[in-house]
């Protein structure tokens, strides 16, 4: 099970509306992931600023841990259990020094921000806020977990670099393998989810110089399950379904946005959905959309 | 095709009268906006139809990909689904006509056992599965595991098939005017298999077969049947079956599978 959903805006229309879109989009795959709900949205970047998603422990005081950290020109944003920090990008790393063993940071990018908590879909929606927020592309997960604890950290997304987030319908078989492997060339993992490692597969790809569609295509080689995953980049959004293609998906694309759910319903309130180009997205075969900017 | 839109009959199975049975009959189709009306509804009063009656002719409005549209009909009605279904849409279905003007989800018609299921659009996976009997036809391409262990139906695809079609299929017919995936026909019993396009891959035990005459008048039937008679010369197709080294076929036991 699980549910999966992906917008991408090809137009500022569907930018503005982009987090009540995704946030229906979630509560329509509440049957597939009744248990806990994620998602991401890219944003606007502001020039010469990076944003920390934090998952600050219950009961922190984000005024006095901005004061803590002291950094000239920071800002935070609490949204229910998770909170932003912005600040400039040369004092990333000494903010993540000083966050270290103290506040788990969840996602870091110049557009990113991600959310993830237990509950229904439609609830952890709201709770953050989403159907208000606006941005160029966003995806999201409904988890009915079956092999893990419903817990925050076995939610997804999973997010393993800067501005790279991702989301999988599935199970991979080789996940152990392949973590040693990536911890060989020094990667390391927050949780044993098999997800997390599928994201920093992908994350030492890109590392490595391949573009998000190649570093898609490896992945047909070296990870061995069932998975249909939707990726997310500062300018990018992409889909790869496995070779045996058990995990359903289907793709909508209109001259307004693409957009990509597991089922036809979560794509069923879009606007223009009776027009748009729909259909299932062909086993072992990576679709990638790029921004211009 | 949107008479009555919007004038979705406020329909539940307790409020199914004698009347609304009876506008049904009448040329005007029944409208049902499940928007308004909820699947269970629209399937009870499905249900409620007296199979001895003539047809009768619904049209579902609003279909947003709901899983288990018409479903178990026992009936000579006549629904068209206007829009997308989800899931396993006409599924047992007997003696109904089921168009959905769109695209269907897993499993359109599984297990369907006779009338007729016409999708407009693409058929997601395992379209047919498990089918006895009646006429599956897909105007677009259907994915991964079409016609998969069918005992009976005739499936037509104007498209293409994915992967694994006609796994383990018994009997019945499979029609492709398009192209088949990876592993066609793994593991079939004793179905037919027509192919027009390129097959990506024969699976396990499925093998080329001549052509005889009497699979060329099956053909030509089975395209007529769906109305394509002319869109497709039988000369075009190859015609793919079982080895028979996979299971114990016995010839004695022939009858059994057509």
């Amino acid at each position: 099970m699980c549910g999966i959903v992906g917008l991408f805006a090809k137009h500022q229309a569907v930018e503005a509306a982009l987090g009540a879109h995704l946030a229906g989009m979630l509560a329509s795959m509440a049957g597939r992931g009744p248990d806990s709900a994620g998602f991401a949205v890219y944003g606007a970047h502001c020039p010469g600023v990076v944003k920390l998603t934090l998952r600050p422990p219950p009961g922190s005081d984000a005024d006095a841990l901005l004061a803590r950290l002291g950094i000239p020109g920071s800002s935070i944003l609490v949204r229910a259990s998770h909170a932003v920090l912005s600040l400039p990008e040369h004092a990333e790393a000494q903010a993540r020094a000083a966050l270290a063993a103290v506040v788990p940071v969840v996602g870091v990018g110049r557009r990113m921000e991600l959310y993830k908590e237990v509950g229904a879909p439609a609830e952890v929606a709201a709770r953050f806020g989403l159907p208000a927020m606006s941005g160029s592309h966003g995806i999201g997960h409904t988890r009915m977990a079956t092999e893990s604890a419903v817990t925050t950290d076995g939610a997804h997304p999973f997010s393993t670099g800067p501005d790279q987030c991702l989301v999988h319908n599935g199970s991979l078989s080789n996940h152990n393998a392949v973590r040693r492997d990536l911890r060989r060339q020094g990667y390391g993992f927050a949780t044993e989810n098999d997800t997390e490692v599928a994201a920093v597969y992908l994350t030492a790809r890109m590392h490595e110089g391949l573009s998000l569609g190649d570093a898609l295509r490896a992945c047909l080689r070296d990870l061995d399950g069932f998975y249909t995953f939707v990726v997310g980049t500062a300018t990018g959004f992409a889909v790869l379904r496995d070779p045996i293609a058990c995990k359903p998906a289907v793709l909508a694309e209109t001259d307004r946005y693409v957009a990509f759910g597991t089922e036809y319903r979560a794509l069923a309130g879009l606007p223009g959905i009776g027009a748009a180009r729909v259909w299932e997205p062909e086993p072992a075969t990576v679709y990638a959309w790029e921004r211009g900017h | 095709m949107g008479a009555g839109t919007g004038d979705g009959v406020r329909l539940g199975a307790r409020a199914l009268t004698a009347a609304a049975l009876i506008a049904a009959t009448q040329a005007e189709p029944q409208v049902v906006d499940l928007d308004r009306v909820s699947v269970r509804d629209l399937n009870q009063a499905l249900h409620a139809l007296d199979r001895t009656s003539t047809t009768t002719r619904w049209r579902v409005l609003n279909p947003a990909g709901r899983h288990a549209l018409a479903v178990g009909l026992d009936a000579a009605a006549e629904v068209e689904i206007l829009g997308h279904a989800g899931y396993y849409c006409a599924g047992m279905n007997k003696s109904a006509r089921v168009t959905v003007h769109g695209n269907a989800g897993t499993g359109v018609a599984e297990n369907m056992m006779s009338g007729r299921v016409h999708v407009r659009g693409d058929a997601s996976q395992s379209a047919g599965a498990s089918a006895h009997g009646g006429l599956l036809l897909i105007d677009g391409n259907a994915s991964a595991r079409c016609g998969i262990s069918p005992k009976g139906a005739d499936i037509v695809v104007r498209g293409s098939v994915g992967h694994m079609s006609a796994f383990m299929a018994q009997a019945g017919t499979l029609v492709v005017l398009g192209n088949a995936g990876d592993g066609f026909g793994d593991s079939v019993y004793e179905a037919h298999l027509y192919v027009r396009g390129a097959v990506a891959s024969l699976g396990t035990d499925c093998v080329e077969t001549a052509m005889t005459e009497a699979d060329r008048a099956e053909l030509r039937d089975k395209l007529a049947a769906a109305g394509l008679t002319g869109e497709a010369d039988v000369g075009e197709f190859r015609r793919y079956g079982s080895a028979r080294t996979l299971y114990h076929f016995h010839i004695d036991n022939a009858a059994a599978y057509s």
